[in-house]
């Protein structure tokens, strides 16, 4: 029970940011809840389902685990950052649609930002690399088949693209 | 071309991609209070008192219930069946007197914030007396409360003169068959937003789904109030399977909490809570015997089961275990059959449906008695199976029974033709041979295989209003409801290629009770049957009614002219937007005048009694690991006969992601309790769903074969074929790596439930 709110400074999708958070408030609570960034879904807020997977510095982090003023001066990316309202999904977005990759979509946010890391440190990692990296997450609708299908179209994309 | 039949892209998708969906979660109203529920910590106990004012001394806090603050508010009801006197089972909102599950409601706390609500209910003082658990429901029955036992119905079903059966047959089997306690387990936990608008006197329920116009109803009902002043809405859906959606305690909470108190009120549950106060499902014991002739045909079928409900009946009454004896039979000619249901209750968190409900359960016990029968009487099992089919000749094949209050009637289908298919595609054969071989190597590898019918399309009506505006914009109202499989691109598909426009151009509303007066949600592989029906049938009507229009105002016969990506077209030529023809209808137009309503718009009904049955089989390969015992499925299966397949990449993606929830009640997930009735498994460190590390390969075969005759798409339910057999297939193949001894009694197969059973075989 601690009033007191602490100010973190951070980077979220580019763009510097101010919150002001209490000591106990997750990474994933703040960024819902002070910045409206809704698209970084709880699932278990015990770091087991990967639901809100964020990059932080660059590195796939459970929202539900990191404390918001852990995050003081890191730079964080998430769901709303991967491509702005009006512009083309990215590749990896679009390769969810293409394959079916998504059915209620709750899981969707944290495995896109999960294999955004993947693929930018290694386009051409192979299938058993990924499906261990994927398996951190959970996905309850769709057996996973299509999600790895998308992985490995966007990874072709983005090979073609470099 | 039709724009039935293609997998096109969802329409669902963009806003989920982009992270704009509006889950529960992510709807707040402005001067929102925040609930937290005050939970049982005891399976069993008498409440001697719960005293509320510690958490009500919190600042912050704005108020605190108990029981007796909610005394008038009736417990919540279920849906009717032909079972009487299921009511003094029902759930109170609040715990009164006792307590019969860890996990149930005692108390509610109300805060400014959810942190300081969580808080605040840790201060909440309950005092609890112990009191004997029960946790199985194949024992006697026990007390529930000093008028009434742990057994509020025994279902009974059957037909035909099973005892000259027995008396006749050539071999009777016996077998003792158990399915686990698992259920849906969404990745969204659920939530509910109660607001009450004063100005008007409504009250808004959000974060909803599946059934809102029923739980719209029962809601005025136990609040007194009109159902035109209820209005509920669903956002996005964060994965349903059948446990979201059903009216529970805190959705009560919430709405009389917005009234009473005069904010918003917004609950969010957590995982630990989900897994101990969302419904559970599936854990049955079976005692099935079966007679049999000479070659292996069924004779008759007695079945006595124990259906373990958990603490309370809930909103489906005893659906699961009338639909475990009502379609326990699945594809196979019976000509005699009894089934016994014990309905019980224990002291477990209360129970309802699970994708394929009573049938994951049902073919799992169906198919462990062919195998069975196989064994006993040497012959090959997929022979077996063979022998007992219903005929496609003998189609549509009438049950002397019924299920969900509807008769049972296979409405079309060819069992034998759909398994040669399947048994060619997976290369059972050769498999069979390879697997003799590795076996001789000194491995442990075994296959199997699932028949099963499922059921879908429960009626009884379905209606939806579909309209063009002058944009010539086409807007489809439903009151089916989405839980995030796509019913909003199926439902634009058969409108779209109804009326004749881009399916891209038709936006499908749903699951809000204020835009449509009557609806059944979705569930039960209703949405493209009946749902589906109606839109057709709607968008037949509106292209008459435009085609119609169009010819006055063209002064041309309707006949010579149709309806292309949403332009009237004489011939070849395109001659007048939709949008036109709506602005001829508008009111106070002369053409709107002779009709009862004015404007592009049309209303389709379709009605039904009786469901369609899809029908299909799972084949599977597996090998056991002796040192550890884990099971490797190494090649899965699914042959799937859905009559017509609107979108076929929607039905793969139900089939592949049911089949995967289908593995998890196989061989790991199952709810464990202590001999307290404690819980053990409320993280996702103890309930294990499958990852993507656990996924076999899988092979999907969508067949066309057996359209339904009772709609006039020819669909049958996709969302439930992937899960149903599972359970079945795995255990046969498991078993037949055994050996094929029929130790495989129990699902979930655990690795110490194989390491057992492989010290059995080489004790």
């Amino acid at each position: 029970m601690s009033d007191t709110l602490h100010a973190v400074r951070l980077t979220v999708n580019g763009r510097p940011a101010t919150l002001r958070v209490e000591a106990r408030r997750s990474l994933a609570e703040a960024l819902r809840e002070e910045l409206g960034l809704t698209g970084t879904h709880l699932g278990c807020e015990h770091g087991v389902c990967g639901a809100c997977t964020v990059l932080m510095d660059g590195a796939p982090v459970r929202g539900c685990l990191v404390l918001a003023v852990q995050a003081e001066g890191t730079s964080i990316r998430t769901v709303e950052g991967l491509a702005p309202d009006g512009a083309p999904l990215h590749p990896l977005q679009q390769a969810f649609a293409d394959h079916h990759a998504l059915q209620c979509g709750y899981c969707t946010p944290g495995f896109l930002m999960l294999a955004v890391a993947m693929l930018e440190e290694d386009p051409g990692m192979a299938e058993a690399e990924m499906v261990e990296r994927l398996s951190s997450n959970l996905c309850r609708c769709t057996g996973y088949a299509g999600i790895l299908k998308a992985v490995q179209a966007a990874a072709a994309a983005m090979r073609g693209a470099a | 071309m039709s724009v039935i039949g293609r997998s096109v892209a969802r329409l669902e998708d963009p806003p989920l991609l982009r992270g704009r969906g509006a889950f529960a979660a992510d709807i707040d109203f402005p001067r929102q209070l925040h609930m937290r529920v005050v939970r049982a910590e005891m399976a069993h106990a008498t409440l001697l008192s719960v005293d509320a004012a510690p958490a009500l001394a919190l600042p912050g806090v704005v108020a605190a219930w108990t029981g007796a603050d909610v005394a008038e508010i009736p417990p919540i009801p279920f849906r009717a069946t032909k079972l009487k006197g299921l009511e003094p089972y029902c759930q109170p909102i609040l715990a009164r007197g006792r307590v019969r599950y860890v996990g149930e409601p005692v108390a509610v706390v109300f805060a400014e914030s959810a942190a300081i609500a969580e808080d605040a209910a840790d201060l909440v003082q309950v005092e609890l007396e112990e009191l004997p658990v029960l946790l199985d429901a194949s024992l006697p029955p026990a007390e529930f409360d000093a008028a009434h036992r742990t057994e509020p119905a025994i279902v009974r079903k059957g037909y035909g003169e099973v005892e000259a059966a027995f008396a006749g047959a050539h071999a009777v089997l016996e077998l003792d068959l158990s399915i686990g306690r698992h259920s849906g387990v969404p990745l969204e936990t659920r939530g509910a937003i109660a607001r009450h608008d004063a100005a008007t006197d409504t009250l808004e329920l959000h974060g909803t789904a599946k059934k809102q116009h029923w739980n719209r109803d029962e809601i005025a009902r136990l609040l007194g109030r009109a159902p035109s002043s209820v209005h509920l809405f669903e956002g996005h859906v964060g994965g349903g399977f059948g446990v979201r959606g059903e009216l529970y305690p805190e959705d009560l909470l919430v709405c009389l909490a917005a009234l009473r108190l005069g904010r918003p009120v917004k609950w969010i549950e957590d995982r630990r809570e989900h897994l101990v106060a969302t419904n559970h499902s599936r854990e049955q014991r079976h005692r099935i015997r079966a007679a049999v002739d000479e070659q292996g045909r069924l004779l008759g079928i007695q079945n006595t089961f124990f259906h373990d409900q958990g603490a309370y009946v809930r909103t489906h009454g005893a659906r699961v275990a009338d639909m475990s004896a009502g379609l326990l039979l699945g594809p196979y000619v019976v000509p005699a059959y009894r089934a016994t249901g014990h309905f019980r209750l224990t002291n477990k968190t209360p129970a309802a449906t699970y994708r394929a409900p009573g049938r994951y359960e049902g073919t799992f016990v169906r198919e462990r008695l062919m195998d069975a029968i196989a064994a006993r009487l040497g012959l090959d099992r997929v022979e077996v199976r063979r022998r007992n089919f219903v005929p496609a000749s003998e189609m549509p094949y009438t049950r002397p029974l019924d299920a969900l209050g509807t008769d049972v009637v296979l409405d079309s289908g060819d069992y034998q033709a759909l398994l040669d298919k399947a048994l060619a595609r997976f290369g059972w054969n050769e498999r069979c041979t390879a697997i003799a071989a590795r076996r001789a190597a000194g491995e442990c590898v075994g296959l199997g295989l699932g028949f099963f019918v499922e059921k879908s399309g429960l009626g009884p009506s379905d209606g939806v209003r579909m309209s063009v505006d002058a944009t010539g914009a086409v807007e489809l109202v439903t009151g089916a409801a989405s839980v995030g499989q796509g019913v909003e691109t199926a439902l634009a598909q058969i409108a779209a290629d109804a009326l004749g426009v881009d399916y891209r151009k038709v936006r499908v509303v749903r699951g809000r009770t204020d835009r449509i007066e009557f609806g059944s949600g979705a569930h039960a592989s209703r949405v493209t049957v009946m749902s589906g029906s109606a839109t057709h049938l709607a968008g037949l009507a509106l292209r008459d009614l435009a085609l119609e229009t169009a010819a006055t105002l063209l002064q041309s016969s309707a006949d010579q002219l149709s309806i292309r990506e949403g332009m009237v077209c004489r011939g070849e030529d395109a001659v007048m937007p939709l949008g036109d023809v709506a602005r001829a209808l508008a009111p106070g137009m002369p053409l709107s005048r002779h009709r009862a309503t004015p404007g592009l718009t049309t209303e389709g009904w379709f009605h039904s009694d009786h469901m369609a049955y899809p029908y299909g089989v799972h084949l599977a390969q597996v090998a056991l690991d002796r040192m550890t015992g884990a099971v490797a499925v190494e090649r899965y299966l699914i042959a799937y006969d859905v009559g017509r397949a609107v979108n076929p990449m929607l039905v793969e993606g139900q089939i592949a992601g049911g089949f995967a929830q289908g593995l998890g009640g196989a061989l790991f997930e199952e709810f464990r309790y202590d001999e307290r009735g404690q819980p053990l498994s409320t993280t996702f460190a103890d309930y294990l769903m499958p990852t993507i590390a656990e996924m076999p390969p899988l092979d999907i075969l969508v067949t066309e074969d057996a359209p339904s005759p009772l709609n006039p798409l020819g669909v049958k339910g996709a969302g439930e074929g992937g899960t149903n057999a599972v359970g079945a297939a795995i255990a046969s193949a498991i078993d037949d790596a055994l050996g094929g001894k029929g130790l495989v009694t129990r699902l979930p197969v655990t690795p110490r439930e194989v390491l057992r059973m492989l010290g059995e075989i080489e004790a």
